[in-house]
């Protein structure tokens, strides 16, 4: 797994939307958004509530159809209009209820739907694979043939993340990741989700702890009502980027910002 | 290994230990009773009976794992009854087609509690009782004014139900089977597992467990030839289980059914098809049912108005669950069917035994089905508090 073939290089642009917009009725929860994605790149996406980051992680996760707008995944164009098609092209998400079942055990989880020849389950090959992809993410998990239902909520959240990690994604998108975690719990995750970037993925990680967001992203992207609203580094102070999300002070200051820290070229932060 | 086994009791994973347990109280309290009860001929008799509810609740363990309930297998069970004896005795057609005629009308039915249930979001509960009512009219209806069709004693089918036996040395070998194969499998996917670096359960566990179980099995199948021996029903009924067991536990089907039953909306996020599973436990339900209406038809050498009623509904659930299949969905296995059905039979056999009326057997058996629900509900509690699904 890791680097094999098909895996672009690090760096190389892998998901780029422009102008995504997405209407409901007359209610537009996008608006021209532009967002772009890296091999090996860590991205945040933040906004407060209502600023349209699920509609967007739900685009991408092809469980909504954008109004307009195009979406290129390496360099070819592409149609998400199903959750199997986002996944069959690599864009793997983990939801923030996770939809894990806690009767099944860690192996059967992890392979679920996709289980290894399905006539005579080989549950000896499914086991190694499930031990080697752990072994990867370093992931700490006492058994692999526990139920889900005697780990942990971090346990839990590494068996998630380990699982939309087997089908070799090219992007893998957190809905809140560490919302319902522990201090101790959170440093795990966070560990995992750097371990995933090494391995050459882009990340996507949508929260609401500014903490967490500047401990692991490489670029955070602000979104507000609907559209987005800056692009910052990790290193902006609180004060800048809750600015940004709440739209209390002059976006002027956000532009500002962005160029006395040089931050990436392909800033796509226009004023609300 | 006997501290992990108490450690799991504990913590609410029960297994088999209820029936188990029960099993040996009601021996006892039946053979102090009336010693007739644990005669070889009597215990060959309770096969012959486990075999024709035993499939039912077959079908009820599928659905239960899902967390649904099918209340209209007695009924689909009687219906199946009626049209053997209708369409074999009284139209005169050959047994095979009439028997292809009951299997299809349960899947149809089957077919109709999925489509209810995907559909229109019919909870399985209601359709199933609405389902009992008319599939009892059905019933009555096909068999018109008679209202009971004796089967012929001679057939093949009843034979079937009331008096073919394995011959003896033949059931002393397949008596050695599961023992074999417990071994063979057991090597085979130990060496797998070592040569890949896996942790495999110790030689010697699995030797004791084989062996305990060859000497268990030979002895119960030598002390039922000291009768008439192993009815080829029961064997029938095994046989099912087996299979069904082979695909609940090492099929993606199988691993699908425990998937929706635990976590319904995780298992579709997964891709698989929800609906599709529901339609094949609903219709593998009726259609076994329907197998089952037919054995007991055979049992009793006709097809009546009483077939399926009474207490056959609450005795094919009341088996899976006391087995160890919950009623919550996402727990079970075909065994329970197959230990559970020996208790509830082994009551029922006893109290028939000690010429109780049918009033004081009903409660009974009704006292019995809520202390397993309660079982159930309890080791549930138990097992959530202490983190085992």
């Amino acid at each position: 797994m890791g680097t094999v073939n098909g895996m672009p290089a690090k760096g190389q642009t892998i998901l780029r939307l422009s102008k995504i917009s997405k209407n409901f009725g007359a209610v537009s929860a996008l608006t021209d958004i532009d967002l772009e994605v890296k091999a090996g790149e860590v991205v945040a996406l933040v906004g407060d509530n209502g600023a349209g980051k699920s509609t967007l992680v739900k685009v991408l996760a092809g469980v909504h159809r954008p109004s307009s707008g195009s979406i290129e995944f390496c360099g070819r164009s592409v149609e998400l209009d199903s959750p199997g098609a986002a996944l069959e092209l690599g864009i793997a998400t983990v939801f923030q209820d996770l939809a894990l079942c806690e009767n099944l055990d860690v192996v059967a989880n992890l392979f679920l739907g996709h289980e290894i020849s399905p006539w005579g389950l080989d549950e000896i090959a499914m086991e190694v694979r499930a031990w080697t992809l752990l072994r990867e993410l370093a992931a700490r998990i006492p058994s692999v043939r526990e139920p889900i239902a005697s780990l942990s909520g971090g346990q839990r959240q590494t068996v998630a993340i380990a699982r939309s990690l087997l089908l070799d994604p090219k992007i893998i998108m957190l809905d809140e990741p560490t919302a319902a975690l522990g201090v101790a719990q959170t440093a795990e995750v966070l560990n995992l989700i750097e371990r995933v970037r090494e391995r050459g993925l882009g990340v996507i990680i949508i929260s609401h702890n500014m903490e967490d967001v500047r401990a692991v992203a490489d670029r955070i992207v602000v979104l507000r009502l609907g559209r987005n609203n800056g692009v910052f580094t990790p290193d902006a102070s609180n004060q800048e980027l809750v600015a940004s999300i709440t739209g209390a002070t002059e976006n002027s200051v956000s532009r500002r910002i962005e160029r006395k820290t040089g931050a990436a070229p392909e800033t796509t932060g226009r004023p609300a | 290994m006997v501290k992990a086994f108490f450690d799991r009791v504990r913590s609410g994973d029960l297994g088999m230990l209820p029936v188990f347990v029960g099993l040996i109280v009601i021996s006892t309290v039946f053979s102090l009773l009336n010693p007739i009860f644990l005669a070889p001929n009597n215990l060959v008799n309770l096969l012959f009976d486990c075999a024709t509810v035993g499939v039912i609740s077959l079908g009820i363990v599928c659905v239960l794992i899902l967390g649904e309930i099918d209340l209209s297998v007695g009924s689909m069970s009687g219906l199946a009854s009626a049209i053997l004896g209708v369409f074999w005795v009284n139209s005169g057609w050959p047994i095979a087609l009439a028997i292809v005629v009951a299997l299809m009308a349960g899947m149809a039915v089957g077919t109709l509690y999925a489509v209810l249930f995907n559909r229109l979001g019919m909870p399985s509960f209601v359709a199933t009782l609405a389902g009992l009512l008319a599939l009892l009219g059905l019933q009555l209806y096909i068999l018109g004014p008679s209202g009971s069709i004796n089967l012929p004693y001679a057939s093949p089918l009843v034979r079937f139900g009331q008096i073919l036996v394995m011959p003896h040395w033949f059931s002393q070998l397949l008596a050695l089977v599961p023992g074999l194969v417990m071994i063979v499998i057991g090597l085979r996917s130990r060496q797998k597992r070592l040569s890949v670096n896996l942790s495999a359960q110790p030689l010697g566990a699995l030797v004791v467990k084989a062996v305990a179980l060859t000497v268990a099995l030979e002895f119960a199948v030598y002390y039922l030839n000291l009768g008439r021996g192993i009815p080829w029903m029961f064997g029938l009924f095994v046989g099912i289980a087996v299979i069904l067991n082979y695909g609940l536990t090492r099929t993606q089907w199988g691993r699908s059914m425990f998937a929706v039953g635990g976590n319904r909306e995780a298992a579709r996020r997964a891709g698989i098809n929800v609906r599709r599973i529901y339609l094949s436990a609903f219709m593998l339900c009726s259609t076994l049912a329907t197998i089952g209406g037919m054995l007991s038809a055979s049992r009793l050498a006709s097809s009546s108005q009483q077939a399926g009623t009474g207490d056959v509904n609450l005795n094919a659930i009341a088996a899976a669950v006391i087995g160890g299949t919950s009623l919550f969905g996402g727990r079970g296995s075909a065994y329970s069917a197959v230990l559970g059905i020996l208790v509830i039979q082994a009551i029922s056999n006893g109290l028939t035994l000690l010429n109780l009326s049918s009033s004081l057997r009903y409660m009974i058996t009704g006292a019995v089905l809520a202390i397993a629900v309660i079982v159930d509900s309890l080791a549930r509690r138990s097992r959530v508090s202490h983190g085992r699904a």
